[in-house]
């Protein structure tokens, strides 16, 4: 089939417990400049049960939403993702599938791609148009984020890509926005889930999740053990943030890993981004580099953590954190 | 059971250059390792085989040298290796080689899990696991960190989400993916040291697994690099100067004309 036969640009509007998560409007405000730099569609695929607001997929830039509902698609059993998904695009076809590089995503689309079959990159963290070609340039991180990749899916339709969370910053919803709700029947040959949900157990010891906390407080190597943690608790809960780490000191078991930033942990953009004896390593700066503003304190002033902090104080964090704590707390 | 661990061959640093001349990536002098991430999968096939007999197999797709890797793993305790090697295999995204590794399994016939890392170092796409259970028509579970109970044709595990883990049941055959989280691998053995130089690796190519050359290496590959780049890292950054008050004094006063305090 040719390729003129596919149009249009979808988003994969990922929920869980029927909220749709963020990354779902951040990749529709890309979406949107993708399709209008196409003279396209923009269109939301929502696979779920009773999700709450699923007209603020319009108000965020859909001009239409595909919307399943069933009871059997409330937990994301991903069999059920695989094949709805799948078989919705082979109706519909559109030229560019885009979903967040969540766990979810990560271990589901790539599914849907194999199947189809067509191309996939993963965990971008740009993405923009040839729009001669009508080709996605989808730019990802290689090699811990040493090398950046630019690549194409020339011929096969559509083209999908997964995106890292925070890479893009969502619309200011406009409710006036008008677009269409279709509701699509879910798919009965398809309904059969290998893989079964048997128990959820969180790990987040903290009151603030750090993927949505204003203001961000982490640590790393440079703090020594694992009780030091405890000032960065004491600054976090002075400013009302919330507590991350790098992955050595995840490793080393000071911290849980819920709480681990970086390329193999959670990607965050705070307002606000403060690493206390963290270096640097590139591997973490992917995770928080998009913060609005970044406060490095460190003892070694060539540690690259400084190359990308807003503002830095080279000296001994076991001085600095505590009076910075006071000074807040007296404010 | 029968346990199939797949590995890749990586180099063994992330520290890579491109070479402005070619605008490739700069390969001499790097010495390459089993991918890090995949070494935790091959700890968990031989602590199964350990806990519930049977044996692991590690296959690798890649240059003849990747061979060096199966011997590894064989020293780590894998009981054989096979090595997927063929010219027309070079330059697979992970479509092709999920299809190239699909095509081995086929030919392996029975084994009752399919262990991969969860990522690789170099290409970090982590893709090649639930492709390949896709082609396999298996079920597929993402970032395991425990394999809490083999039985009966099933598995619970736990996998890592965002915020926790989720338990999980399976039947097998599945494919799953691993986390670090999972074990801590061990070094390998005198025993199996010498077992690694003494084993014959197979080499199967395109004919052995009766692949279809037009799916297999770059002209089975839906995606294409069409650029590659070293991204810019600038300090713009604003460094205080003065005593530690002096420095808190000065971030603070910054912190609030932006409205961050």
């Amino acid at each position: 089939m040719s390729n003129e036969n596919y149009c249009g640009v979808w988003v994969f509007a990922e929920q869980r417990n029927g909220k749709i998560r963020g990354v779902a409007y951040e990749l529709l405000a890309r979406g949107r400049e993708l399709a209008d730099a196409l003279q396209t569609e923009l269109s939301a695929v929502c696979l779920g049960h009773e999700i709450d607001d699923v007209s603020s997929l319009i108000a965020h830039g859909a001009d239409r939403v595909y919307r399943v509902d069933s009871p059997a698609l409330a937990n994301n059993q991903e069999d059920l993702l695989t094949r709805q998904l799948i078989g919705l695009i082979q109706q519909h076809r559109p030229e560019i599938v885009l979903a967040g590089a969540t766990a979810l995503g990560r271990a589901f689309i790539p599914r849907v791609a194999a199947a189809l079959p067509t191309g996939l990159s993963a965990d971008c963290t740009d993405l923009d148009i040839d729009a001669d070609k009508r080709l996605l340039l989808q730019t990802k991180p290689t090699f811990g984020g040493n090398i950046m990749a630019v690549i194409t899916c020339p011929e096969a339709r559509p083209q999908m890509a997964t995106v890292r969370p925070h890479v893009f910053s969502r619309r200011e919803p406009d409710g006036s926005r008008k677009g269409e709700i279709i509701r699509v029947d879910f798919d009965r040959e398809r309904t059969t889930s290998r893989t079964k949900l048997i128990d959820f157990v969180e790990e987040i010891a903290e009151a603030v999740r750090i993927e949505e906390a204003d203001v961000v407080v982490a640590g790393g190597r440079g703090l020594g053990k694992a009780e030091n943690f405890e000032m960065l608790r004491e600054l976090a809960s002075a400013m009302g943030a919330a507590v991350g780490a790098t992955r050595a000191v995840v490793d080393e078991g000071w911290i849980a890993y819920s709480h681990q930033i970086g390329q193999t942990g959670k990607t965050v953009c705070p307002r606000l981004y403060i690493a206390v004896g963290i270096s640097g390593a590139l591997q973490h700066v992917v995770g928080m580099q998009t913060s609005e503003c970044i406060v490095a304190i460190n003892d070694d002033p060539h540690a690259p953590i400084f190359e990308v902090a807003t503002y830095g104080i080279v000296g001994d964090l076991f001085q600095v954190v505590p009076m910075l704590t006071e000074k807040l707390r007296k404010r | 059971m029968k346990i199939v661990v797949c590995l890749k061959q990586v180099p063994g640093t992330t520290q890579v250059k491109i070479d402005p001349e070619t605008n490739t990536l700069i390969r001499q002098g790097i010495e390459n390792i089993i991918n890090p991430f995949d070494t935790y999968a091959v700890e968990e096939g031989v602590r199964l085989r350990e806990r519930f007999g049977g044996g692991v197999t590690v296959i690798s797709m890649g240059p003849p040298q990747a061979e060096a890797a199966l011997r590894e793993a064989i020293s780590l305790g894998a009981d054989e290796g096979i090595l997927l090697s063929d010219p027309a295999f070079a330059g697979a995204d992970t479509w092709a080689t999920s299809y190239t590794l699909s095509a081995a399994l086929r030919k392996l016939g029975q084994y009752g899990l399919v262990i991969c890392g969860r990522q690789t170092l170099d290409g970090d796409t982590g893709q090649v696991g639930p492709q390949l259970a896709e082609m396999m028509a298996l079920p597929f579970i993402a970032y395991v960190s425990r394999i809490e109970e083999i039985a009966d044709g099933g598995m619970r595990v736990r996998r890592m989400v965002e915020d926790g883990y989720e338990v999980m049941e399976s039947p097998l055959p599945a494919v799953i993916t691993v986390v670090k989280e999972i074990n801590t691998p061990r070094l390998p053995s005198l025993r199996g040291i010498a077992r690694s130089k003494s084993v014959t690796i197979p080499v199967w190519g395109a004919k052995e697994i009766n692949v279809e050359p037009d799916k297999v290496g770059l002209s089975g590959s839906f995606t294409r690099v069409i650029r590659i780049f070293s991204p810019q890292r600038v300090c713009q950054g604003e460094i205080f100067q003065g005593d530690v008050e002096n420095q808190v004094d000065c971030l603070l006063g910054r912190l609030k004309a932006d409205g961050l305090v």
